[in-house]
């Protein structure tokens, strides 16, 4: 979908903000461009609408050589994200959201049910937030506003310059838990740009980690954690290696299907919401979900539940284990 | 005489001699507003283009300086030999002085415009035109407005001069009262210049309160 090829900028007074970057963005995935500030990953990110334009080297979309198409145009088929102060104050929510489709020409009619249905997307219940301005909104829910507008023309394409930067911790974790699901429906290719390694790790199903200018290392989060390329990306991944492994892998992975039948009803009861604060997992939820709860309820054995709620698997402290061994030594 | 007394005189002599206030009053107001907005009409347009073109901004803000550094009298002593005596000389120099606190204030309305929100309306498609059209000016027009205000508040005061060069106006009465001694006519004519600078004050202040509208009121009401 989005394709750079030995990818030069240098801005006119000289500065060089990325050498000979290249890396490929398939359809429908998340990219998350991650690394310190003044690393490169905005400008890499501005070349896709071309806010900027390459110096060297070829960007395309769907395709096409990004510089032969006509930036207002490819601009309206390409959602973007910037921190919260992008948003208009003088327009009221539904008028933010609306920008697109109104440079587009379409009909207020339909601008307004685009409008409604993204406000319900985004859990901003339009009857009291249509008409409200965005100075009047919390953090969060202006940056809702923001990804409502970003998507309000249905592009392919969504570029996010730290959408969630502005905001403290718990909204951040509660936004990027919404964003994922509702990337789950929307299936758009996303350009994500942060200097927060947790954040790439969660929101990425690719990383590109960026270091003054050069694209150090490109690929899964898993890869990313299993086999850094070298100290400055286990440097920029931190202390915990361990444990953000724990957060990427998936329950399934480190689960035991065999239950051992003295512990069944006990893991019956559990899942059927019998044992106070003792939450069941999923076979998708991260390992580290699974770790806390074993912990903090002092736990032997947790049960992993389907849709429906029955037992199918049990996950341990000492399965986590075992995985965790094989992976610091075949990994670093 | 005490203040009182003067101002009891200065009733009468405005009571005596009402048609002929009104007659000042009118000149005054006419030269006020007519010279303000011929200023809006070329400091506004003057302001957008400084505001998005860098090069012309230095030569188009030095020209709104330069009218508004010279005193008063001497702009309207310039006029004089310039353009002669009369009403429209006297425009004129009201005009140039009444053009710089919109200018000032139509190009730092715009260039205030975040710009997180001009990269925004950029990253989204809109033409160089739409965001000023669109974005800086209704973003800006509190602040060109608060300029207009200034400036018209300030070209009430100025106009007195104008009866300098033959324009008429409430400086008639309050030149030839202080050349006269006359204290009942320098007040009829200053005192009804004050109320007239202070109305216009506070009815700009009203309008400029509904044009900021929710959007800036929201500031006070905003939540993190």
């Amino acid at each position: 979908m989005i394709e750079f090829e030995h990818v030069t900028k240098v801005y006119d007074d000289g500065t060089e903000a990325i050498n000979d970057v290249s890396f490929e963005v398939d359809q429908g995935t998340t990219t998350v461009l991650v690394g310190p500030s003044g690393c490169g990953k905005t400008t890499t990110m501005k070349l896709v609408n071309r806010l900027e334009d390459p110096t060297e080297g070829t960007v395309y979309y769907d395709g096409e050589d990004v510089t032969t198409l006509d930036p207002i145009e490819l601009r309206r088929n390409i959602g973007y994200v910037i921190q919260e102060i992008g948003l208009f104050d003088h327009m009221t929510v539904a008028e933010n959201i609306g920008t697109v489709p109104e440079l587009l020409g379409w009909e207020q009619d339909r601008i307004d049910d685009r409008v409604t249905e993204l406000m319900s997307l985004m859990d901003l219940p339009p009857d009291q937030y249509r008409n409200q301005y965005p100075r009047e909104l919390s953090g969060g829910q202006r940056q809702r506003v923001g990804v409502a507008r970003a998507l309000a023309s249905d592009p392919e394409v969504l570029l996010m310059d730290e959408p969630f930067g502005a905001l403290d911790p718990i909204t951040r974790e509660n936004l990027q838990d919404e964003f994922l699901d509702i990337q789950d429906k929307i299936d758009k290719t996303i350009l994500f740009v942060t200097h927060d390694i947790d954040e790439a790790l969660k929101m990425g199903d690719m990383i590109a980690l960026f270091d003054v200018g050069k694209l150090v290392q490109y690929a899964t989060p898993r890869e990313i954690l299993e086999t850094p390329k070298n100290q400055f990306v286990k440097d920029f991944i931190g202390e915990n290696r361990a444990l953000k492994k724990l957060q990427v892998t998936p329950v399934e992975e480190v689960m035991l299907t065999d239950v051992p039948d003295e512990d069944r009803d006990e893991l019956a009861a559990i899942a059927r919401g019998e044992r106070d604060g003792i939450e069941p997992v999923k076979r998708l939820d991260s390992t580290q979900v699974a770790l806390s709860q074993l912990i903090e309820n002092d736990i032997a054995a947790l049960p992993v539940v389907d849709d429906g709620g029955d037992v199918i698997a049990v996950v341990t402290e000492k399965a986590i284990r075992g995985r965790q061994r094989t992976y610091e030594a075949g990994g670093a | 005489m005490g203040i009182i007394a003067d101002l009891i005189a200065s009733y009468q002599f405005l009571g005596e001699n009402f048609p002929r206030f009104l007659e000042l009053l009118s000149q005054h107001l006419q030269l006020v507003i007519v010279s303000e907005i011929l200023a809006i009409a070329v400091a506004v347009p003057m302001g957008i283009v400084a505001a998005r073109n860098e090069r012309l901004r230095g030569p188009i803000l030095s020209i709104g300086n330069v009218a508004q550094t010279i005193p008063t009298l001497a702009i309207i002593a310039l006029v004089f030999p310039l353009l002669g005596l009369g009403f429209k000389p006297s425009l004129v120099g009201l005009f140039a002085y009444a053009i710089l606190p919109i200018l000032t204030n139509t190009i730092t309305g715009i260039e205030d415009v975040e710009e997180g929100t001009i990269e925004a309306a950029t990253g989204m498609g809109m033409t160089d035109n739409q965001i000023l059209r669109k974005i800086q000016l209704p973003l800006a027009i509190p602040v060109i407005f608060a300029g207009i205000r200034t400036s018209a508040v300030i070209n009430v005061g100025t106009a007195y001069l104008a009866f300098f060069i033959g324009g008429g106006g409430l400086g008639l009465w309050v030149v030839s009262g202080i050349r006269l001694y006359a204290f009942d006519q320098v007040l009829a004519g200053a005192i009804p210049g004050a109320l007239l600078a202070i109305a216009m004050d506070s009815i700009f202040a009203l309008i400029e309160r509904r044009l900021g509208g929710e959007a800036i009121q929201g500031t006070t009401t905003a939540s993190a």
